[in-house]
């Protein structure tokens, strides 16, 4: 497949992974330009130095990790777009009481969309990144290094995005990624991981979303309705959660339930409510599969680093649904449903609603 | 390589590498009492003398700095504080609106942290700044103006501002009047004393001269307060050890660049037109900015509708051929330029703009290849410009 010379645009993030699959699919002798995305108006605003993907500093990390693997270098101002679809996008979830991934959306929405488009249209023929994940023949695959496999994050793309997807990292550890940008001479070999959310400075989500949707006072119930005590805003919470309820006295752990955006209420009830077995997710992609239309054994993964449980899985009308054999917890909307055969990504899509059918798994 | 960049940097002549070569091979600090430093101090002067004979000075009124950006910190904070110092009403500094941020940011430092008021001076949809303009700003409050910064030449567009008559309506209120003549020496016809301004930028490595030299010229009795202070080299307005051989080599370029201005700039302005005609041919409905009647010989500024200019750039890159967004980056980002916004344009028109600019060296060769490049880059941002919701 690589024997084909192609013209690649790398988003290269000033990161050690973008800048070795770069330099990966250079050396595999693809006419290679870098491009380093600006999502921020006001690149200061976003996180600074190693925590970040956005800021000046990691501009000037990506153009000098393309100088050294000898490729050309621009800046694509991709500010508005990344503002619109992914940061105004992460405000209106939580407003509405779910609980988004914004490193998804931003790749379905801006690598894999606005910067593809417009790539494609300037006449390349691939969009590579640091992503550790596989492609083989079209199809997702978990990287070989599990704990760093994003191959969850990368299951919305549709097969005619993945057509012009290239992931040079999947077949390798993080470990052996840093290696090798030492060994060629690149100076991010070093550079910390980026975490959290690239767009809130501080790394304060809370903070960020109170400012962006106020901090409305509602009540915390519990499953009969009656009112345990007050929050100051639904959108510090997501299912799951434990903390910060500070409901004083309560005798038994409690944990977020649901929460519910047109009463402003959350929630709470002791673990064994959290635990689901059927789960309904909107918008389904399939990628790795013809849409399971009929109920299908496979395994789905319902957050970012979280396990995989078996299931059986079907889409009718635009609906999915999974019936995992056995009950799971903290199942938060907003999040994606991840359906793998394997460590090969079938399809991907929004979880919507969760429900507790029976003790044991429940039959369809 | 097609090189159409020179308004960003223009290639060293020979004459001022050769210079420059054998003085970094000498020894001495132009300040020294001893004989090397007679020496050194010697080819400064000499540089000094030859750049004011090239431009219409007195060697007195010139004052070196490390280049464009310098001088117009200098010019501009530097009169601000003088001025306003000589009398506290004076706080407003009116500026072009198409100044080069050299000039702008400075400006609105001093509005930002001195205490000044800035005011800039709108320009017609040709980016010129007309005199009855300025009149009308100084009229609103003579005695409260400190100074007047209007440039010779835009480094955008390339409109030639009406300098002399604007100098003439400033002096009229006894207001000093700084020009930043970075893109005119050489192409323009640049006299100091004829201008009536009390200050003008210019910088070597525009003209064929080094990076890092430049001058800021200082009629008599236009003494700004310092910005750098030190030694005192330079006038007592400019501290910094004087770069003997950077000197040399931008007097040499300065010198040669005026003697060779108006068959320089005729060609320059053939090859222009042939550049422009070539890019019509191609893309029928470009758009060609700035004052087709006063303007640079070796500035081409052009819109393309419905592209995005920083994707044609790279497209052309791509194809060897250099050019720029003309306006400022921001991190690598072109932004919209404040040039065109300020002539009118909106800025999805501003943002579709790329300059070409010509300089020694420039061929009907590079304009024939930007024809038969421009063509197929243009259709391809357009495509992409239209998949950007």
């Amino acid at each position: 497949m690589t024997a084909q010379r192609l013209r690649v645009l790398a988003a290269m993030s000033g990161g050690v992974d973008s800048a070795v699959a770069a330099a990966r699919a250079a050396e595999a002798g693809h006419d290679v330009t870098g491009v380093h995305l600006a999502l921020s108006a006001n690149p200061r605003s976003y996180r600074t130095g190693a925590r970040g993907c956005c800021t000046v500093e990691d501009s000037r990390d990506a153009r000098r990790a393309a100088d050294v693997i000898g490729i050309p270098f621009y800046v694509w101002d991709m500010a508005e777009e990344f503002d619109r679809d992914v940061v105004q996008d992460f405000v209106a979830e939580y407003a509405a009481g779910r609980t988004p991934n914004p490193c998804l959306r931003c790749n379905e929405k801006i690598k894999f969309a606005a910067v593809l488009d417009r790539a494609v249209a300037l006449g390349f023929d691939a969009v590579c990144t640091g992503h550790h994940v596989r492609l083989v023949d079209g199809r997702l695959r978990r990287s070989v290094d599990l704990a760093k496999d994003q191959s969850y994050v990368l299951a919305v793309l549709r097969r005619d995005q993945l057509d012009h997807a290239m992931f040079p990292l999947g077949d390798c550890t993080k470990a052996e990624v840093r290696a090798e940008a030492e060994r060629r001479g690149l100076a991010v070999a070093d550079k910390p991981d980026s975490h959290d959310i690239c767009f809130i400075a501080d790394g304060d989500t809370s903070g960020f979303l109170s400012g962006r949707l106020g901090a409305t006072p509602g009540p915390i119930k519990d499953e009969s309705g009656a009112v345990l005590g007050t929050h100051d805003g639904a959108h510090r919470f997501t299912v799951g959660q434990r903390k910060g309820l500070n409901l004083g006295g309560a005798p038994d752990r409690r944990y977020v339930l649901s929460i519910e955006p047109v009463d402003n209420s959350v929630t709470v009830g002791p673990r064994e409510s959290l635990r689901v077995d059927e789960i309904t997710a909107e918008r389904p992609v399939w990628s790795g599969c013809a849409p399971l239309t009929e109920p299908t054994a496979c395994a789905v993964q319902l957050r970012a680093h979280g396990e995989v449980h078996p299931c059986r899985a079907w889409e009718r009308d635009g609906v999915l649904t999974l019936r995992l054999d056995t009950p799971a917890a903290g199942v938060a909307a907003g999040q994606a449903a991840v359906l793998y055969d394997g460590d090969t990504v079938l399809g991907s899509a929004t979880i919507s609603a969760t429900a507790r059918l029976s003790e044991g798994a429940a039959a369809g | 390589m097609v090189y159409l960049d020179h308004a960003a940097t223009t290639p060293v002549r020979a004459e001022a590498l050769a210079d420059m070569t054998e003085e970094f091979g000498r020894l001495g600090n132009a300040s020294s009492l001893h004989g090397s430093g007679r020496r050194a101090r010697r080819v400064v002067e000499e540089a000094r003398e030859a750049v004011a004979d090239a431009l219409g000075a007195t060697p007195h009124e010139v004052v070196f700095t490390a280049g464009g950006t310098e001088a117009d910190n200098l010019a501009v904070k530097g009169l601000y504080w003088a001025r306003h110092r000589a009398d506290p009403a004076r706080r407003r500094v009116l500026v072009g609106a198409v100044e080069h941020h050299a000039v702008l940011d400075p400006a609105k430092w001093t509005a930002d942290h001195q205490g000044a008021v800035y005011e800039e001076l709108p320009v017609d949809r040709l980016g010129r700044v007309h005199p009855d303009v300025l009149r009308a700003a100084i009229e609103r409050d003579p005695g409260g103006v400190a100074l007047v910064s209007v440039m010779w030449a835009n480094n955008e567009v390339g409109t030639v501002q009406p300098v002399a008559e604007l100098a003439a309506v400033a002096r009229e209120y006894g207001i000093p009047l700084h020009t930043d003549a970075v893109q005119a020496v050489g192409v323009e016809p640049v006299d100091f004393a004829a201008t009536g301004a009390a200050a003008l930028t210019v910088s070597g490595h525009k003209l064929g001269g080094p990076v890092g030299a430049g001058a800021l010229l200082l009629a008599r009795g236009v003494d700004p307060v310092p910005v750098l202070h030190g030694g005192g080299q330079e006038r007592e307005v400019r501290s910094g050890t004087l770069a003997v051989p950077l000197l040399r080599g931008f007097a040499t370029a300065v010198r040669l660049a005026v003697a060779e201005r108006a068959g320089h700039a005729a060609r320059l302005a053939g090859l222009r037109d042939g550049l422009e005609a070539a890019v019509r041919a191609a893309v029928p409905d470009v758009v060609v900015n700035g004052d087709p009647e006063h303007r640079l010989p070796g500035i081409s500024h052009l819109s393309f509708p419905g592209c995005e200019g920083d994707a044609l750039l790279m497209l052309l890159d791509a194809r060897g051929i250099e050019c720029s967004t003309g306006s400022a980056c921001s991190a690598g980002v072109a932004r919209a330029s404040h040039v065109l916004l300020a002539m009118g344009a909106d800025p999805d028109t501003a943002r579709s703009s790329l300059r070409f600019s010509l300089g020694r060296g420039s061929t009907d060769g590079d304009a024939a290849a930007l024809g038969e490049a421009i063509g197929p880059a243009v259709a391809r941002a357009r495509a992409a410009r239209e998949r950007r919701r």
